[in-house]
């Protein structure tokens, strides 16, 4: 797609937003009623699911429990149909290894696992459609269902991701923006002490520049938590309607 | 085999040294272990050295057709194999996370700072493309592996030559750094490696441009602490890339002045290679102050007046002996408490005797007197011209002045009330 313009000169990008601006979020808790907690959230054109289960007892090798701590098990499956391309592996290959550890290694910071030793919560995210930014939206799905679960947790994780064109920094890349090849830059925040959890960053960027893009992410992960705070107050307040309270 | 948990108290000691900004092998919090580059015979080949950590990176290529999706790129493949040599926990099926890790960060560092022109592997566009292999084999663990295997894929591909034309890329170096709560380690050594809370890792090249930034474990950074490290990075990374160029310079000059060159030279000959230690350089200059200081400041040691005294023929005490530091072994019951200073009892609190002697308190009657439901503690020591008495539980009277007057009882204490 040569001679695409990512930012245009009046300062909208390809699909009409301005640099910093999300794309539109919904979210929706508690879709499945076998599992703990479940959640699913579209981020413009990204779909993703999250099932959570647990805390429970260990499956497999009782060598593995940790004394003091739960153990975090997450994993990440893509849907063959979820890229423009059919994909062949949708788990098992490398990637998807990848992103699952990296999500392990998310919410381990996150949720308080000193309470519940010896024990095992599962995550599982399935992408149903991916637009660009997929860690973010699979961690905010996550954040969700966690939540649904009633696992105690220090904070949300809010994720965006961000990506740096022309000396602006842009927010929340959709799939287009990502393949055009600039630096993009995915981060996993916990709003409330700025605390970040997962940092990770391809393609070149002057290190100038960083500062810049970091800001502009972080200001995107507090914008999808103000979000995500209005979907679980929402949902508190449905469920307790229909307990009649 | 499953691999050795580190101990309690090293793990510890490394803290407590990181705390005051010392490391083990005596380097400064910044500092890079010693990097040692070696070719091998053939071209793209060569191993890196980072300390005791080693690496060995080989570089092949094929002429194959290219993905349907990109006709006119040639393919790069990367990857990474931890041998069973180099750590003793890494076996065939163990190892599956970290090396899905490293292999992806490799992957997506080398790959995403663009070193090799992958256009310029083209032959002919859509049929014939080269493919570049480059395997690099883990031969020793000690700590940061991701920065000695990086380096050694770039030396190895610098150093390679296609058929036609050699390939030249930009220099892309990896600085691994460990946050340990609140500190910061450039190079972790694979003892600092188990202790540390997390890892960032800054792939930056020769033009100051990051390539590729990974935060893994369970560390919570701070935006002032990535952008210190980028700044670290940006430092060190221009430190190795001389290095590297010096290396290659080297190894061109040995091979064009027609020297012996390969792996089989570069290892010293003569010269002790195992259980060898490296010289730490460890800063001694001040160390006379601070002992005398530390002598002058100092208490002399508590005096030990040693007074035997003779309860009966063939059986004697010296001294009061101590608590039994156990704590809370029985029951507690509420028990006469310290007569004495407390601090003499911290004295003794390491070390515990049972003498299991009983002696009556001939001085003073006031003390009340608490019989112990245990029937161990009963003894009865028949002294000849006194009257019999039961053993009495009372706490230890720690002035040591009242030894030779008031004999104390010494006992299994049952609360510890000094704490």
């Amino acid at each position: 797609m040569a001679g695409l313009e990512l930012l245009s000169d009046q300062g909208y990008r390809v699909d009409g937003r301005r640099a910093g601006e999300l794309r539109k979020i919904q979210a929706r808790m508690g879709v499945f009623s076998q599992a703990d907690g479940s959640a699913y959230i579209e981020q413009g054109n990204t779909k993703a699911l999250a099932v959570v289960y647990g805390p429970h007892e260990i499956r497999g090798s009782r060598s593995r429990a940790l004394p003091d701590r739960a153990l975090v098990n997450c994993q990440y499956s893509s849907a063959t149909f979820s890229t423009g391309e059919r994909k062949r592996r949708p788990h098992g290959d490398r990637k998807s290894c990848e992103m699952g550890l990296q999500l392990r290694q998310t919410f381990e910071a996150a949720i308080l696992t000193q309470l519940h030793p010896r024990s095992q919560i599962d995550i599982y995210v399935q992408v149903l459609q991916a637009d660009g930014g997929t860690y973010a939206a699979c961690v905010n799905a996550a954040t969700l269902a966690v939540l649904d679960a009633g696992i105690p947790m220090r904070d949300f994780v809010c994720a965006c991701s961000a990506g740096f064109v022309d000396g602006t920094a842009l927010a929340d890349l959709s799939h287009v923006e990502e393949a055009a090849g600039g630096p993009q830059l995915a981060l996993a925040l916990l709003p409330a002490s700025g605390q970040i959890a997962l940092l990770e960053m391809d393609a070149r960027l002057h290190e100038d520049h960083l500062e810049r893009v970091l800001e502009a992410a972080a200001r995107a992960a507090r914008d999808v938590h103000t979000l995500l705070d209005r979907v679980v107050r929402q949902h508190v307040r449905e469920a307790s309607v229909l307990l009649g309270d | 085999m499953k691999e050795t948990p580190l101990s309690n108290c090293e793990r510890r000691f490394l803290l407590r040294a990181i705390e005051e900004r010392k490391r083990l092998d005596g380097r400064q919090t910044y500092d890079y272990r010693n990097i040692k580059i070696s070719f091998g015979t053939d071209y793209g080949c060569c191993i890196v050295e980072l300390g005791k950590t080693r690496v060995l990176g080989q570089v092949s290529c094929e002429l194959v057709s290219p993905k349907l999706n990109r006709a006119t790129e040639g393919i790069l493949f990367f990857n990474l194999e931890l041998s069973q040599m180099a750590a003793p926990a890494f076996e065939p099926g163990r190892q599956s996370d970290l090396l899905v890790k490293l292999n992806r960060l490799l992957e997506r560092c080398l790959r995403n700072s663009k070193c090799i022109d992958t256009e310029s592997l083209c032959v002919v566009a859509g049929e014939k493309v080269w493919q570049i292999r480059v395997d690099l084999h883990l031969l020793n663990h000690d700590g940061n592996i991701i920065d000695a295997a990086s380096i050694a894929a770039i030396v190895a591909l610098c150093h390679f030559r296609r058929p036609d034309v050699s390939v030249q890329g930009d220099e892309v170096t990896l600085v691994h750094l460990t946050p340990f709560r609140t500190f910061l380690l450039v190079d972790p050594s694979e003892r600092e490696e188990r202790v540390m809370d997390g890892l960032l890792v800054i792939a930056v090249n020769k033009h100051r441009e990051i390539c590729t930034i990974q935060s893994s474990g369970g560390i919570m950074l701070l935006n002032e602490q990535v952008l210190r490290c980028s700044k670290i990075a940006g430092v060190k990374v221009a430190e190795i890339t001389e290095l590297i160029q010096k290396a290659l310079e080297n190894d061109q000059k040995v091979r064009k002045e027609g020297g012996k060159f390969g792996f089989a030279e570069s290892i010293a000959k003569q010269r002790i290679t195992a259980f060898k230690m490296e010289e730490a350089p460890v800063d001694t200059s001040d160390v006379e102050e601070k002992a005398e200081e530390i002598l002058a400041e100092a208490e002399p040691p508590p005096d030990v007046v040693s007074k035997p005294v003779l309860w009966t023929p063939g059986t004697a005490q010296i001294g009061e002996g101590v608590e039994n530091s156990w704590g809370d072994l029985e029951d507690s019951e509420k028990e006469d408490e310290d007569e004495g200073g407390s601090d003499e009892a911290i004295i003794f609190k390491g070390v515990r005797m049972d003498v299991g002697m009983e002696v009556s308190n001939t001085g003073s009657q006031e003390a009340p007197i608490v019989l112990s439901d245990s029937e161990e503690e009963e003894t009865i020591i028949l002294e000849p011209d006194k009257n019999p008495k039961k053993i009495r539980t009372q706490t230890i009277s720690a002035k040591q002045e009242k030894a030779p007057s008031k004999t104390a009882a010494k006992k299994r204490k049952k609360k510890r009330t000094a704490n």
